[in-house]
């Protein structure tokens, strides 16, 4: 080999497509989680031929390819923690077409979850999954770390939607998993072992989707708690009630303090849980369910509740919701945002400990998330300048992670493990899962070239949020 | 963490670090790279990739101050950003993007070697042609000359002017009609209402806009004194600095800052109104100017109290009513400026409802910048042009006879756009302030 692996590269893709000076490679250094890894060259791949060519020089010189959709990852999926190649999909959108009778739609990896949520509402469908990021996340980045949102109550997560997929395996060969059909059970559910895998298995170079029927109408109320536990109890009486909400969404009492102390907005800062719950149907059938919703609420001891008369109101409503972010950006700069999961019935439980960490470690932390189907998001607001807060920070969310395992929970509900949470993989799969896991990714990828540092903790690997 | 890209850092450097206050390294801080801004970001867009994103410039930004990248390294990606501000107006968490962009082009000033050439260049447009009333009226009148008396023409034919350096050819070919010196001299500096006096206001006439659009100014005067406003024009106002602190000349904005708050304060007025939503989005910061002067930074706070746009004292006031049909297909195209720092949004839709006859055709993304970005387009013409095709994409959709603009760049810039796509027969840009006096804009009896 005279040659090397860049000068490879150069040969099979455009040069305007790799990137190595040094502005570039630190721009794809990062995600939205932590740490800064500086790539050799960051390739913006346009074709599947493109990616095989690419793919087969990286397992020839064995260098990592780390691929990358718009990095809005929040447990580090797309870092590249071992220098080598970003695979960069985002510059890859030229398909995107609604198969209306399947209900079905075929993507390119670069193509944006909301423009395929709006090609579906073309024709009067919808992609249900709904990360908060959809606006800006690729398509292929949702499947990679299986990505849910607040409709996963209702609707399930991305892998519940993804019925077919193109890959390029890590020797450089493509191969096509599921088809377009609903109901597949021929063989291993590859599809389905490729979504969520953050890419260490494979490049996915073009996606199926179902689709559904787009609800008629939307319906929206606000809800609030003097006692978490009555929360608690008004989500699993409405879950058992017969009515499914398409959103059940909670803020603890220092999410509202936080909005309240940004910006007034007349949320109140005494009472323990306020719940935003969303139904979405037909409009004759919503207008009985929120009756019904309320007075469940209402029964279980809300202090009171608030029901939208007019979209407008709706939308007002869910601003609360999304003044969260900036509102606790204000108390300190730095975020860090978890996902773990418990048994719906354990959300009062898991709040409390979450109050308990709070306190022991001296820590600003605020609880919100899809309470409805138990994915909580404690976020931690700190600052990364500060070493001794922040090492105080990475205990507490050891001790977050141990707190779910414990309820009988998981350690994220969709962001992925990444790097993050590599460290606490073990916890929750034990040894035998930890060994069998290993197992089927080296028989996918021989040579560990693709997105290696993820999911597997290395040896003595630990939670570090801080630089250096 | 292993971070095996080490290998590609530079020694961390104590000039670097030196600069960290002055390029506002912690405000990079805020930025938690979302990356909410990505769809927001014109050139993310054109030039695709995240170097050229709000995100990752941020992320240079702070590299820079660390020591791991150097001052060549950050100069490509800051040159290229418009400063359209649409990713402040996204962003979640609030980043004073605005602030890092203007921290880093004032460290690059300093840092960076100059070509010859450059320091020419900047030396006229900085310290010559903005500050200047007497040259930007000699070249209000130069222009005229050169219009009126058909050189233009002449020139045009025989592509002489397209020898000229920084594309000037090209912007040269869309200038307004100009009034002659006379008109020019004739205006004067203090009118008030025939009724009623409503508000004392100044106006602050700006450069550019005062030399190529002297009509428009006059219009502005006019609409506000039909309004019902005592209206001033200061003599010894000056540029208000916008294009200088955009480039980093820190020193030279802060004086010109200076100059405007003193002559503006003797007025005793309610409002500083200006028409360019570029000059307003400076004025409006005066107070960010002088962190490390508290006493000059009261007195730009007092000042940045009573800066409005136009449009927003028209709505105010509410003085006027309109007699001509316009009867055509327009659409708007909001300056960014006004949009992301200003925060003007509402008050020119408001006055454009109000115009008898209009079909209006909002732009599917009217807030994506048009490429203009102060003297962006002539410094950075190719990827200005490469933005300016995106927005004309959008108003080919559209369809308009008419294309509103708020701010002079703009204006000039749509008028470049449509000129380019062969469209100057059926499409026009404008200023909002000259449809209004077009629609025969008078005063409310």
């Amino acid at each position: 080999m005279s040659r090397n692996w860049q000068e490879a590269v150069k040969e099979v893709i455009d040069e305007s497509r790799v990137l190595t000076d040094i502005s570039d490679l630190y721009s794809y250094s990062f995600d939205a989680s932590f740490g800064t890894f500086v790539p050799e060259a960051v390739i913006q791949v346009k074709a599947r031929e493109e990616v095989v060519s690419v793919v087969k020089i990286a397992n020839e010189y064995k260098v990592p390819v780390y691929p990358r959709g718009q990095a809005t990852s929040l447990s580090g999926g797309s870092l590249p923690v071992h220098g080598g190649m970003v695979l960069d999909v985002t510059l890859w959108t030229d398909t995107l077409e609604v198969y209306h009778d399947d209900l079905v739609v075929v993507a390119s990896p670069g193509v944006l979850t909301a423009d395929i949520n709006q090609a579906a509402e073309e024709h009067g469908l919808f992609y249900p999954p709904d990360p908060s990021s959809a606006h800006v996340s690729t398509i292929a980045g949702n499947l990679a770390e299986n990505s849910g949102g607040p409709r996963g109550l209702k609707y399930g997560v991305t892998k519940d939607y993804v019925i077919g997929l193109e890959v390029v395996t890590p020797e450089g060969k493509v191969m096509n998993t599921g088809g377009r059909t609903i109901k597949n059970v021929t063989g291993y559910d590859l599809t389905k072992l490729i979504v969520g895998s953050e890419g260490t298995l494979g490049i996915i170079t073009k996606v199926t989707l179902k689709l559904l029927p787009k609800p008629q109408a939307t319906k929206t109320m606000m809800a609030v708690f003097d006692d978490i536990a009555e929360a608690g109890a008004a989500i699993s009486q409405t879950l058992t009630s017969g009515i499914l909400p398409s959103k059940m969404e909670l803020m603890d009492q220092n999410c509202a303090i936080s909005v309240e102390n940004f910006q007034p907005f007349g949320l109140p800062t005494d009472a323990e849980a306020i719940i935003l719950i969303e139904l979405d149907g037909h409009p004759d059938v919503l207008e009985k369910e929120i009756q019904s919703v309320d007075e469940i609420v209402r029964g279980v001891g809300a202090r009171y509740t608030v029901l939208a008369e007019t979209n407008k109101e709706a939308a007002n409503l869910w601003k609360a919701r999304k003044m969260v972010s900036p509102a606790i950006a204000a108390v300190k700069p730095t975020k860090v945002s978890e996902d773990a999961t418990v048994p719906r019935s354990k959300i009062p439980e898991m709040i409390h400990r979450l109050n308990d960490i709070k306190e022991k470690y001296e820590i600003e932390l605020v609880v919100f998330g899809h309470a409805g189907d138990g994915n909580l998001h404690p976020n931690i607001m700190c600052d990364k300048r500060d070493q001794e807060e922040m090492m105080r920070v990475e205990e507490a969310v050891g001790e977050i992670f141990q707190a779910a395992i414990e309820l009988g929970g998981t350690l994220s509900g969709e962001h992925g493990i990444g790097t993050l949470k590599a460290p606490f993989m073990e916890d929750e799969v034990g040894e035998l899962g930890i060994e069998m896991l290993k197992k089927i990714k080296d028989s996918w990828d021989p040579n560990n070239i693709m997105n290696p540092g993820k999911i597997f903790a290395e040896p003595g690997q630990k939670l570090v949020l801080r630089d250096e | 963490m292993l971070n095996l890209g080490k290998s590609w850092c530079y020694e961390m450097s104590n000039n670097n670090i030196r600069h960290r206050e002055k390029i506002n390294y912690d405000k990079t801080f805020d930025c938690v790279q979302c990356g909410y801004c990505l769809p927001a970001c014109p050139t993310y867009q054109t030039m695709e990739k995240e170097t050229h994103s709000p995100r990752g410039r941020i992320n240079l930004v702070k590299m820079y101050a660390e020591g791991k990248i150097s001052a060549e390294d950050l100069q490509e990606p800051i040159e290229k950003c418009l400063g359209c501000q649409a990713c402040t107006t996204i962003c979640p968490t609030n980043v004073e993007y605005g602030r890092i962009l203007e921290g880093a082009k004032t460290v690059l000033e300093e840092e960076l070697p100059k070509t010859k050439k450059q320091n020419v260049v900047e030396n006229v447009i900085f310290n010559k042609l903005f500050p200047s009333a007497k040259w930007m009226d000699w070249i209000g009148d130069a222009s005229w000359f050169y219009q009126s008396s058909g050189m233009q023409i002449l020139a045009q034919k025989l592509n002489l002017t397209s020898v000229a350096p920084l594309n000037l050819d090209q912007f040269e070919q869309v200038l307004p009609d100009l009034p002659s010196p006379v008109e020019r001299r004739k205006r004067e500096n203090h009118q008030k209402p025939a009724g009623v006096v409503k508000a004392k206001v100044a106006f602050f006439t700006g450069c550019i806009m005062d030399s190529i659009f002297f009509k428009t100014n006059k219009n502005s005067v006019d609409l506000l004194v039909e309004s019902g406003a005592e209206v001033i024009l200061p003599k010894a106002q000056t540029c208000c600095g916008a294009l200088h602190a955009h480039s980093g000349k820190i020193g030279d904005a802060k004086e010109l800052a200076k100059r405007n708050i003193e002559t503006f304060e003797q007025e005793g007025v309610d409002y500083i109104v200006n028409n360019a939503g570029g000059c307003g989005a400076h004025l409006i910061e005066y107070h960010h100017l002088f962190d490390d002067e508290p006493e000059w930074q009261e007195r730009a706070q007092a000042f940045v109290e009573k800066v409005r746009d136009i449009s927003q004292v028209l709505v105010e006031l509410d003085g006027l009513q309109f007699t001509n049909e316009v009867n055509e297909v327009i659409t708007y195209q909001p300056s960014c400026h006004m949009t992301n720092v200003q925060k003007v949004i509402d008050p020119p839709y408001r006055l454009l409802k109000k115009l008898p006859g209009v079909t209006f055709n909002e732009l599917e993304d009217p807030n994506f910048c048009c490429g203009s970005a102060g003297i962006y387009n002539i410094l950075n013409y190719e990827d200005s042009m490469d933005v300016l095709e995106v927005k004309m994409d959008d108003v080919r959709q559209v369809k308009p006879k008419l294309v509103v603009t708020t701010n002079p760049g703009c204006l000039l810039q749509m008028n470049l756009g449509i000129k380019k796509d062969g469209m100057e027969d059926r499409m026009r840009a404008v200023h909002l302030v000259d449809l209004l006096v077009e629609a025969g804009a008078q005063g409310r009896l």
